[in-house]
């Protein structure tokens, strides 16, 4: 079986459409696992419920439901809307979303396109779900939508920065931007000589991974971050007016690009696709390298929905001052005494 | 590869086209905000171009800075000081600042034009050597330091301007 992916060579557009169909069956697949496995059940049993129970062994297909409910609903937009620019908003976002996993490597050669600069890549693309959110806000005519989506203009723009900064430091101590490459890195790593388990790099930045997996929970716009979706102050911002599949492709895209952080931070900090033992050039990563990812994955997952699901919202003074006087000094002081290291020993 | 340039020659012209239309509407709109939209698909067209040029970081930089930063200040400028939806009619310039534009862009394509011709001639893009990021870094860090340090510290200036002239006390 691993041999015979492994001799598998397809012609260009082969691979092409292969990748495209991959990509797109992954996405809400993702999302339907992070919305079943956390939003529903781990998030009940934190509150002390039961959370869904009918649809489906122990519940398990109610996203489903809900999801083809979404679907039955009417189109509607609002009267005073931009019809066009409603209309595009989500798709906007879901795009941004759909080329994060263009980067995201699952094994060596398991991947959509294998950058030279990938984890750069990456952070570009993350950027751009903003003009769909600030093209939702303004084209559905509402204040509260307004409201939201500058609320959620000025956040990603402000977490934009410890993100990036918190993953300069890894890319100092790996010595390339290269997704695979920095997997390479921790795989072949050791930790003063012993070689038992590789060096993931969360041995040395901790600080990076708690400055990245807070700034991913404030791009997400998830509590204690989610001041641009309040639903008891500005009654869900940007997303008030949606209903049915365009409210359901902004509910894919967070779930979606909430699973696509969780890679990349366990690409970056857990050592990826990779187990020790076993090196990394060995045909088994084309069976297991998408099974390892997917286990690191729902550990990085369980972080941030823990802290989603226990932690009461900010204020948007307190957001932007952790920012830019806790995060962003916090993240550079994290290069410097990264740079150092890396240049004494 | 020449299968693979045929390709590319298609995408650039669809890509292109694109970018044409969008730059006429930019222009043309009589809607703000739909004119900052119609300047988004032409970045991301420009983006896409790099691409096909194989510059993949030059075109990561593009969305990064102005499709992720500059598109994203101008969407949040207009929604704070004209949130409006619908037309504005006051938004064309007057038939003297039209002709103005118009000779500037006409001076500009010839200027390009020529430099392009007379910079890389009948050189195909598969004769030329693609740069690596890898490589393009190596020159700046070595070559192009002491240019790059007086870049940054010019843009550090800049930031501390803005602040100082931000400032209210």
């Amino acid at each position: 079986m691993t041999l015979l992916l492994a001799a598998f060579d397809p012609p260009y557009w082969l691979s092409t459409l292969i990748k495209v169909v991959v990509v797109s069956a992954v996405v809400p697949t993702t999302a339907l696992i992070l919305g079943m496995v956390f939003l529903f059940k781990i998030m009940s049993w934190m509150q002390s419920r039961l959370g869904p129970q009918e649809a489906g062994p122990r519940g398990t297909l109610q996203l489903l439901a809900d999801g083809v409910k979404f679907l039955q609903k009417e189109d509607i937009s609002p009267n005073g809307a931009d019809r066009w620019v409603f209309k595009v908003a989500p798709l906007v976002v879901l795009m941004s979303t759909l080329l994060l996993y263009v980067a995201l490597p699952t094994s060596m050669r398991l991947v959509v396109a294998d950058l030279d600069v990938g984890v750069f890549f990456v952070l570009a693309v993350s950027s751009l779900s903003v003009i769909g959110v600030l093209m939702a806000g303004w084209a559905s005519a509402n204040k509260y939508s307004l409201m939201g989506a500058l609320r959620a203009a000025g956040q990603l723009i402000a977490y934009e920065l410890p993100m990036v900064l918190a993953v300069v430091g890894v890319i100092i101590q790996a010595g390339t931007m290269s997704l695979n490459g920095i997997v390479f890195a921790q795989a072949d790593g050791s930790i003063f000589g012993w070689g038992g388990i590789g060096f993931p790099y969360i041995l040395t930045q901790f600080v990076g991974f708690f400055i990245f997996i807070a700034a991913v929970q404030a791009e997400l716009t998830q509590p204690p971050f989610d001041m641009p979706v309040a639903e008891s102050e500005i009654v869900s911002g940007y997303q008030v007016e949606y209903t049915g599949f365009r409210f359901l492709i902004f509910f894919l895209a967070e779930f979606a690009t909430a699973f696509a952080f969780a890679a990349i931070a366990a690409v970056l900090f857990l050592g990826g696709w990779a187990v020790p033992w076993l090196p990394t050039s060995s045909d088994w990563y084309y069976v297991l390298g998408p099974i390892v990812l997917f286990a690191k994955v729902m550990v990085v997952a369980f972080i941030i929905f823990w802290v989603r699901f226990t932690y009461p919202r900010f204020r948007e003074d307190q957001l932007q001052s952790l920012a830019w006087k806790v995060l962003i000094p916090l993240a550079l002081l994290n290069i410097v005494v990264t740079a150092v290291f890396k240049v004494v020993l | 590869m020449l299968a693979l340039l045929v390709a590319q020659n298609i995408a650039f012209y669809i890509i292109a086209a694109l970018m044409v239309v969008g730059a006429i509407r930019v222009v043309t709109t009589k809607n703000v905000m739909h004119a900052a939209l119609w300047l988004v698909l032409v970045l991301s067209g420009a983006a896409a171009q790099y691409i096909l040029l194989a510059a993949e970081f030059v075109a990561i930089t593009q969305v990064l800075v102005y499709l992720g930063a500059i598109i994203v200040l101008f969407l949040f400028g207009i929604m704070l000081t004209r949130a409006k939806t619908g037309n504005d009619d006051d938004l064309d310039n007057k038939k003297s600042a039209k002709f103005i534009g118009a000779g500037i862009g006409i001076a500009l394509l010839g200027l390009m034009g020529y430099s392009l011709i007379d910079g890389f001639g009948d050189t195909e893009f598969g004769d030329l050597m693609v740069q690596r990021t890898a490589e393009v870094s190596d020159s700046i860090f070595s070559t192009y330091l002491l240019p790059f340090e007086v870049l940054s510290v010019l843009l550090l200036a800049a930031l501390i301007g803005a602040i100082v002239i931000a400032r209210r006390d």
